[in-house]
């Protein structure tokens, strides 16, 4: 049960930390004109960040 | 040249593969060897969330605006990372109480209410109407582009085909029938479609391999990888704006905001997505690898959304392509025959699967929470008496699959043609996201009410009616367009696109505010207004506090008080699952308790009886359970009092309270008893003192007279012969006086401490009364008095001491004879029997004795008349021992004396009960 539980809450920060990326002021600093291997800032960032993301969810729950 | 039987041909050729996975699968559940029970397909089932919207919409929505299509992926992502606290939670709940649907979830979390099933049915159906439309839209378009290989030419307007020849409706019912086939071959009582879970792995396999293979043929194959396909947009000046595009074409942030929002509710709330999270869950575990599984998949299939969306603008410049389509058009452009086949499959799998879990998600709440309510509420249909109920179950949900995809097809006759196919889906989104607050709010608020989640339904859902679905039939004509430019009679305020003046917002941030607003203010206030009622309070407990409670079946079984049958339960269920799931059922609940079914006795207690609801709510929703288990068992309804007592966790401290409580009374009690008892000690030793004093007083008195006679006698010797005899008859008069006073104290001492020993004996009283003035008479003659006895010839016999009894007899006619008429005294002495007692009357003719005297003079030394001036005539202890010794014998002495008119004397004593005369 205390495993559920830090597994709960290990989830619940990489919910807050996902908000903070996806949203407003973190987005428009990547929303600007430039790019990263060719492809706009902006859609690198979300890709990389959205597969962090979901590393880091394998890594809470699977661990 | 793509001829159109060979597209049906593979589309059918498709299906059929579906259909044999999903045999294939039932086949191994039926074995006991599930293919569905791991997590990577529970995974890939979840990827339904990905319908044609993601295989043809959101590259159409990207092309537009680079990035709009992204939140409804991300909002899932996040929501998912706290799957672990809320879904985890809503399977547990689903599976200790056998939920079913959505709306049979809501229905159960509030008090079972029919009403509230139906209500969100409702919702659930009219608000998933534009999403199916969609799918038949996609698959309607793609059919008809890739009948055109190799031209690239958009399909017309399907608005004025007629019925037969318009191919969306041909799709409808294929997907009708097909659906019915998957879904409702038989009657799972757990609502378990092992069948479909397969095919819908499978089907999410299929899309995504599609996908990737139209990303990658375009990427690579028509231009030189990702890098190549921004640089050259970036040298399109058309195409600046989708390179930045948040601000700008995607919109601000907050509708950036809006649409995590929406999706994060509906990865939840859609009925298909709770239907194979929840429903379709064989182990709360798999949640761990869906976990990020899920959002994996997403992010794989939108990988390539940005490169075909950018492809599809460079190589479609002028617009003559419907950017939906491009997914179709690009590899078609590249005369890819075989790609362009496989992408419309891959669309065919996705838009089927969503299609698919959909409408058996929505015609299982159709059948239990909206048909089966009503049609058992229907007493003239009598449905409670069939036998067998299973086709009649089989058949509302078949009718309700038809049903449900021709109002979709309606839908998209009506008012889909005006709309991109994202448009059309976040339009039921925004629908079933209004379930979010009643749904949210019951697990982990117990608080929220029926009334509360009735009120909040109804607020959003009618906001969303009038921001969401009337604007778009008013867009495609079917409602006046003035209504949307004006508002409704020309009221600007409310203006169903910029409600209370609500502007400059897009139309699904818009309708979120308000529709948020009104539902979760309806549902709160209303909430924090009313009361629930017992129903409502055990079933919110229930659901808050799921984890708290241990297995199946011990939470409900508490709160459930009755009497039942086991042959009706049985017959119950036989009714609605039929009878060999019925025997199964038995057999399962009497092995986990060591019995045999049949053939043992199964006890019908709360706990079966609640096994048995549970087990129907699979078959027939919770609400209508409810109601069939009543009509069969007598079931003694609980007050609100008794569930809390039974819920709050408050309940053990308030019973250690009370018990604290009843403890503190009773030390109260006893410090009132000991008060008590300490005032009697002390006024009995204040009565002791004055005892003392008073016997030291008395006896002090003939002491006195003693010793002054003696002492004239001993120091006086001239006292003649005739004064020397009556001072010694003075000085033995005393001492007679003296000695009767001391044995009178003894015995008064001995009957008020209880050491008295009593002699118990038949005795006849007027044996008693004639020995008493047999041994008085002698005192009589020589005071001249005459005694008149009045006996009856025969009494009854009574129980107790005789010498105590003389002693009393003695004492009164020693008292009549002393305080009678001098000279011409009378003593009557009468006995009576009457109301099972003896009565003795002595009375006398003498002076009487005042109404003040009557009250003192049975207690200890005191005497009628005033003792001051008067000589004592007798110790003043006589009448008190009197009363002590009658009242031990069980019977009551008193006076009755007028001044001047004699006194009379009575006493009572019970005479003894029949039985023991007759021994």
């Amino acid at each position: 049960m205390e495993r559920d539980e830090a597994k709960g809450q290990r989830l619940v920060a990489l919910f807050i930390l996902g908000c903070l990326l996806f949203n407003y002021p973190v987005l428009s600093l990547f929303n600007v004109s430039g790019d990263a291997f060719g492809v706009p800032l902006l859609y690198v960032f979300i890709f990389a960040a959205w597969a962090v993301l979901i590393a880091l969810m394998a890594l809470a729950v699977e661990r | 040249m793509l001829q159109g039987h060979v597209i049906v041909l593979v589309a059918f050729a498709y299906l059929g593969v579906l259909f044999g996975i999903a045999y294939y699968a039932d086949q191994r559940a039926d074995a006991g060897r599930s293919v569905i029970a791991n997590p990577y397909i529970y995974a890939l089932s979840l990827a339904v969330y990905a319908t044609a919207w993601t295989f043809y919409g959101s590259v159409g929505r990207a092309a537009s605006d680079g990035i709009g299509f992204l939140p409804i992926y991300l909002g899932p992502t996040l929501m998912i990372a706290l799957w672990w606290l809320v879904m985890r939670k809503i399977i547990r709940i689903s599976k200790t109480n056998r939920i079913t649907t959505l709306a049979d979830f809501v229905a159960s979390r509030y008090g079972k209410s029919a009403l509230i099933g139906g209500l969100v049915t409702v919702i659930a159906v009219i608000g998933i109407l534009p999403y199916i439309s969609l799918q038949l839209k996609a698959i309607a378009t793609s059919y008809a582009i890739l009948l055109q290989y190799p031209e690239i030419s958009m399909p017309p307007s399907a608005g004025g085909a007629p019925l037969g020849a318009d191919t969306a409706f041909w799709i409808a019912l294929i997907l009708a029938a097909f659906t019915i086939l998957f879904g409702t071959r038989h009657l799972d009582a757990a609502e378990h479609h092992e069948g479909m879970v397969a095919a819908i792995a499978f089907e999410s396999l299929v899309k995504l391999v599609a996908f990737l293979a139209v990303g990658l043929f375009v990427t690579y194959g028509m231009f030189n990888g990702i890098g190549d396909i921004f640089g050259r947009a970036a040298q399109e000046p058309a195409l600046q704006p989708l390179l930045t595009p948040l601000e700008g074409v995607a919109g601000g942030y907050g509708s950036w905001v809006w649409l995590t929002i929406l999706s994060m509710l509906a990865i939840m709330f859609l009925p298909r997505q709770f239907q194979v999270t929840v429903i379709e869950n064989t182990d709360e575990r798999h949640l761990n690898k869906a976990i990020w599984l899920f959002p994996l998949y997403m992010l794989a299939i939108n990988i390539f959304v940005l490169p075909i969306a950018f492809g599809g603008n460079l190589l479609f410049p002028d617009g003559s392509v419907d950017a939906d389509t491009y997914v179709l058009t690009l590899p078609m452009a590249a005369r890819q025959e075989g790609l362009a086949l496989l992408v419309f499959i891959g669309g065919l799998s996705a838009a089927t699967g969503m299609v698919i879990v959909e409408t058996i998600a929505l015609s299982t709440m159709v059948c239990n929470d909206l048909v089966m309510p009503v049609l058992l509420r229907l007493k003239r249909l009598r449905l409670a008496e069939q036998p067998d109920l299973t086709a009649l179950l089989l058949g509302i949900r078949r009718g309700a699959i038809v049903v449900i995809l021709l109002l979709g097809y309606l839908y998209f006759r009506l008012a889909s043609e005006a709309y991109a196919l994202v448009s059309i889906g976040l339009i039921s989104f925004a629908a079933v996201a209004q379930f979010a607050p009643a749904v949210l709010g019951g697990i982990f608020w117990k608080g929220g009410t029926r009334l509360g989640a009735l009120a909040g339904l109804s607020a959003g859902f009618a906001v969303w009616l009038y921001t969401l679905l009337l604007p778009a039939l008013a867009r495609s004509g079917w409602l006046p367009i003035g209504f949307i430019e004006h508002g409704p009679w020309g009221v600007e305020l409310l203006k169903p696109l910029a409600l209370f003046g609500l502007a400059g917002l897009d139309q699904i941030t818009h309708a979120m505010i308000w529709s948020m607003i009104a539902n979760i203010g309806a549902y709160v206030s209303v909430s924090l207004v009313g009361t629930q009622s017992a129903d409502e309070h055990r079933q919110a407990s229930l659901f808050v506090d799921v984890f708290r409670q241990s297995g199946e079946g011990s939470g409900g079984a508490r709160f459930w008080r009755g009497t039942a049958s086991v042959p009706e339960l049985y017959n119950l269920l036989a009714r609605f699952q039929g009878a060999a799931a019925a025997e199964a059922a038995f057999a399962d609940y009497a092995r986990a308790r060591g019995l045999r079914w049949p053939g043992d006795a199964l006890p019908a207690d709360a706990e079966f009886v609640h096994y048995v609801e549970v087990q129907l709510a699979g078959a027939i929703g919770a609400a209508s359970a409810r109601v069939m288990v009543a009509s069969v068992v007598k079931e003694e309804a609980l007050t609100i009092d008794e569930v809390r007592e039974i819920l709050d966790e408050a309940s053990q401290v308030v019973v250690y309270s009370h018990r604290l409580e009843q403890k503190s009374r009773e030390l109260e009690a006893a410090t009132t008893e000991l008060r008590e008892a300490n005032e009697r000690l002390k006024e009995l030793d204040r009565l002791k003192d004055e005892f003392v004093s008073t016997v030291s007083h008395e006896l002090r008195t003939p002491l006195t007279s003693i010793r002054a006679f003696s002492e004239i006698l001993r120091e006086d010797a001239t006292v003649d012969a005739a004064q020397r005899r009556k001072f010694l008859d003075i000085i033995t008069k005393e001492s007679e006086r003296l000695t009767r006073l001391i044995s009178q104290v003894l015995d008064v001492s001995k009957l008020e401490s209880g050491r008295v020993e009593w002699q118990g004996a038949r005795l006849d009283m007027r044996e008693v009364i004639s020995d008493t003035v047999t041994a008085m008479d002698q005192q009589f003659r020589e005071k001249g008095i005459r005694v008149a006895l009045l006996l009856p010839p025969q009494v009854a016999p009574v129980t107790g001491d005789v010498d105590r009894i003389i002693q009393v007899m003695l004492n009164l006619l020693s008292n009549a004879a002393k305080f009678c008429r001098p000279g011409a005294g009378v003593i009557e002495i009468a006995l009576r029997e009457r109301g099972g007692e003896l009565r003795v009357d002595v009375s006398d003719n003498g002076r009487g004795i005042s109404d003040e005297d009557q009250k003192v003079i049975f207690d200890r030394f005191r005497q009628a008349g005033d003792t001051l001036t008067d000589k004592p005539k007798g110790t003043g202890l006589g009448l008190h021992i009197c009363r002590q010794i009658i009242e031990h014998h069980g019977g009551r002495l008193w006076v009755r004396s007028r001044p001047g008119e004699g006194a009379c004397f009575s006493f009572t004593l019970p005479i003894e009960p029949a039985q023991e005369q007759a021994a």
